[in-house]
């Protein structure tokens, strides 16, 4: 019952689901609906888990005063005074709660990424050697993609019309490939979606009380 | 230069962050720790406006108690925190993929089987010139040869020998091409970040450029 029980909600949830596809009927629709409801209602104590999860490494690196416990104090600050924020004074436009996120999170966020592309231009410049054809191919591309979007390449290039031709080579041959590989993860998801119903895959079943 | 804190504020975050191009340091950590606090803390009024107020208590409110066996469902992922009922977790992580199994498959093969192989298959419209552009001719003829060579590459139940392999050698130097735009786009969606933050510290923050 602890895992027969399970994969039986799996498989006939996952059935009904198929089945209600295939019926073009209100019903069908108000089912659909009512399932993608069910879903977002069930998930939302599982963030109870994930909240916990977090607390629970970082209180016990407070608790053993483990190395660097004190960025530990900052994370748990931050929840509880931005989570406050947001609901005594609410998430409105011009809340302070929205400047936080504004001014910290988002700053934040497009920093490090911008980070990223100091660290891309040397890897790319350790690595990017035209060894082969194909790599050679890899390394023309992208630098005609990087010139083609900025003012210069256009003025540089003038006659070789480079945005239009990079417009061209992301329209067509990287298409042909990105649509490649969709239809490969297309059939992957369907097989694997498949696995899972028909209990052939059972690793979400975990370990816990056999 | 700026006169507004929050401007202040963000402008030191930024730097604290850019501090990491010289070494790992408490400026930079500092940052980072508050940067998944706030993303944290950011995260639950969201959710309680966005998702527990409509889904779960406004219909609560309206007598839909049907609701509660979803959410009862949900809580049971909290027994994943005691070991003794571990197993009881399963049954919301049952219906949460038998339902996601049974959606994604019948999408999964309209939107990434069905539609794509429509959209690289040649009509006589998209190879006539008196209707479509020499350029986008050229370019369907070349979309449909990388779309069958690409899926051919990644076809590894017969072996890459003779006209087969000659054919995923095409294959090979479409995905490149892929590649190479791929990493051309995010090199540059990189950059057009690391200008935003310069032109923040020195538009915004210290007013030096107009």
């Amino acid at each position: 019952m602890r895992r027969t029980g399970p994969l039986k909600l799996c498989l006939i949830c996952g059935v009904v689901m198929i089945i209600q596809f295939f019926i073009p009927h209100r019903f069908s629709k108000n089912l659909f609906e009512e399932a993608v409801h069910w879903l977002i209602v069930c998930g939302v104590p599982a963030l109870v888990i994930g909240y916990y999860s977090i607390f629970h490494v970082h209180w016990t690196k407070i608790r053993r005063k483990r190395e660097g416990w004190g960025y530990s104090i900052i994370i748990f600050a931050a929840v509880i005074i931005v989570a406050l924020i947001g609901f005594i004074w609410g998430i409105g436009e011009k809340s302070v709660f929205m400047k936080i996120y504004q001014y910290m999170t988002m700053t934040m966020q497009a920093t490090m990424f911008s980070l990223l592309g100091f660290y891309m231009a040397s890897a790319a410049f350790r690595s990017f050697k035209a060894r082969t054809p194909e790599a050679t191919l890899l390394l023309i591309v992208a630098l005609v993609i990087m010139f083609g979007r900025v003012p210069i390449g256009e003025s540089v290039f003038i006659k070789l019309k480079l945005p239009n031709l990079v417009e061209w080579v992301l329209m067509y041959p990287n298409m042909a490939a990105q649509r490649g590989i969709g239809l490969g993860v297309g059939l992957g998801i369907m097989a694997t979606s498949l696995k899972i119903m028909l209990g052939i895959e059972r690793g979400w079943l975990g370990g816990a009380g056999k | 230069m700026s006169h507004d804190p929050w401007i202040w504020v963000a402008a030191f975050l930024t730097l604290c962050i850019f501090s990491f191009l010289y070494k790992d340091n408490p400026f930079y950590r500092f940052a980072e720790h508050l940067l998944i606090g706030a993303t944290l803390g950011y995260a639950l009024p969201l959710i309680w406006k966005n998702v527990v107020t409509p889904k779960i208590i406004v219909p609560l409110q309206h007598h839909e108690y049907w609701l509660l066996i979803p959410l009862c469902l949900g809580f049971l992922y909290i027994a994943r925190l005691i070991p003794k009922y571990a197993w009881l977790s399963r049954w919301p992580m049952a219906f949460a993929l038998g339902t996601g199994s049974g959606i994604a498959i019948p999408l999964s093969l309209q939107a990434g089987i069905f539609k794509q192989i429509q959209g690289t298959m040649l009509t006589k419209a998209m190879l006539s010139p008196s209707v479509t552009p020499t350029a986008h001719i050229i370019g369907n003829i070349v979309m449909f040869v990388g779309v069958i060579t690409t899926l051919i590459y990644f076809y590894f139940s017969i072996k890459h020998v003779g006209t087969v392999g000659k054919v995923a050698r095409v294959g090979v130097w479409y995905i490149m091409l892929a590649f190479g735009a791929t990493f051309g786009y995010t090199v540059m969606a990189r950059v057009s970040l690391l200008i935003g933050r310069f032109q923040f510290i020195l538009h915004d923050w210290l007013g030096v450029i107009k």
